[in-house]
């Protein structure tokens, strides 16, 4: 068994002299100059070196990731609230719908119906807990929508359950919050814009092609947005908050750009 | 006025950044979702190590191409540029170019005048950027630009006429490195600006 001498076997058992650094704090503050010319130029001239690690590299990383929150700013203004997606006819419905998540279908773990709740969350004024029958009993609103993926597929399904609009409504939501919160039972959640989940194409779907959706698919409850790419639209939902901080999404914390808005 | 002015050298080399982060971060997120089965690229030619990060470049890149792009289009009509140096183009021209050219017997006595395969390869490689950024807005935003997605037939076509796209642009490039290696003196002018030139009407064309 390897033992460290050391609290960290990362720090060195000597420490360097300190002498050294007081005679060559001229060298080292010019270092440091040439260091930040070289970060300020990084950005555009490593872009030539495509392939290697580049995206990795911290500063690179920031930088991308502000352009991608401006790119949230740019398309909340070409976000069109009356803008209808295009929709299809019932034949055109692929059966059944295409499975994904962050892991294989065989990883999918069923929520149990009977025990199953809707827990409500943040700025809503009647919070209580909603069953799958009373789910159930609301106004149904059907969509026959296409579901694109970032990855870059897509596939027509259709949809119904609860205007999401209506049941935030219903619930006494603060329709003037920022973001509307979906936390799935796979530890999964995304968060969406509120004139997204107020759009009339935004529901929270109960059926597929007429059937309660399955387990695979996020059975009971699952978000299906027409102006929303596919990992928006979290499935096997257990709680819905409304919130003005900003909650992050299982994707956004790994780089995806958080708007996502088709 | 030198025939490649400071705007034009520099409006060229910005756009040839934002083409290398637009292919490479767009090859990376082809990777994902294949539109052909044989074709996937390898990582060490695509910019980005995970998808979210192609998606950082791409979406950083495509606001210098596009605004790079309107303004060149915008500086080559208002200044007169495309009318003098990219028209007219003849098609017997650009045939009997097109063999001189291909049996290396095309001369390029003079740097300040295109011929015409020169003209036809820069005003459709202008048109094919042109229709990639109409592709890619269709792609990117399927909703709210839906009659863009109508050009393209369905949001799977405007995917295939963006890959297309890309391809006539990488083999552009291909032609447009090579035949600047074989006049080593186009690209020097790409870079000091080249000789000087009188702005002013198309002269006319030149017998080569």
């Amino acid at each position: 068994m390897i033992r460290s001498r050391t609290a960290s076997r990362f720090r060195p058992t000597l420490q360097p002299d300190q002498s050294l650094l007081v005679e060559n704090r001229k060298l080292v503050a010019e270092i440091d100059r040439r260091k930040l010319l070289r970060g300020a130029m990084s950005l555009g001239a490593l872009s030539f070196l495509t392939g290697c690690d580049i995206s990795d590299r911290q500063s690179v990383q920031s930088a991308l990731r502000t352009v991608s929150s401006f790119n949230d700013r740019v398309q909340e203004l070409l976000f069109n609230p009356n803008k209808l997606a295009p929709t299809y006819s019932v034949d055109q419905v692929v059966k059944p719908p295409r499975f994904n998540a962050y892991y294989e279908i065989e990883d999918v773990k069923p929520i149990d119906l009977a025990t199953w709740k809707l827990e409500l969350a943040g700025l809503i004024s009647d919070k209580r807990p909603w069953t799958l029958d009373q789910v159930y009993a609301f106004p149904e609103q059907e969509v026959i929508i296409k579901h694109i993926c970032v990855e870059g597929w897509d596939y027509i399904g259709q949809w119904s359950g609860p205007n999401l609009r209506n049941f935030l409504t219903q619930i006494g939501a603060d329709l003037t919050a920022k973001y509307v919160a979906f936390h799935g039972n796979d530890d999964y959640m995304e968060c969406i814009d509120m004139p997204s989940a107020l759009h009339p194409q935004t529901i929270l779907a109960t059926k597929y092609a007429g059937e309660p959706i399955t387990d695979p698919y996020g059975a009971p409850l699952r978000l299906r947005t027409a102006v929303k790419l596919g990992f928006k639209n979290p499935k096997w939902i257990r709680a819905i908050e409304v919130t003005n901080t900003y909650p992050g999404g299982f994707w956004e914390d790994q780089g995806f750009n958080w708007f996502a808005g088709l | 006025m030198k025939m490649h002015p400071l705007l034009i050298r520099i409006v060229h080399w910005t756009n040839a950044i934002a083409m290398i982060i637009m292919i490479g971060s767009g090859w990376k997120i082809y990777n994902d979702e294949v539109l052909f089965g044989f074709l996937h690229f390898p990582q060490w030619m695509v910019l980005g190590i995970w998808a979210q990060h192609a998606l950082q470049w791409h979406f950083f890149g495509m606001w210098i191409l596009m605004i790079n792009g309107l303004v060149y289009l915008a500086y080559g009509v208002l200044s007169g540029r495309f009318r003098r140096m990219l028209l007219p183009i003849r098609p017997r021209e650009v045939i009997t170019e097109a063999i001189a050219a291909l049996t290396f017997r095309l001369k390029h006595t003079d740097l300040t005048h295109y011929n015409a395969v020169q003209k036809v390869l820069y005003v459709g490689v202008i048109l094919v950027i042109i229709v990639q950024v109409i592709s890619g807005l269709a792609i990117w935003k399927p909703v709210q630009f839906s009659f863009l997605v109508a050009l393209f037939s369905d949001f799977q076509g405007a995917r295939l006429a963006h890959f297309i796209g890309m391809t006539a642009i990488c083999l552009f490039m291909v032609v447009h490195v090579m035949l600047a290696l074989l006049v080593p003196r186009t690209i020097l002018a790409m870079l000091t600006g080249g000789p000087k030139v009188v702005a002013g009407p198309a002269p006319t064309s030149p017998t080569h």
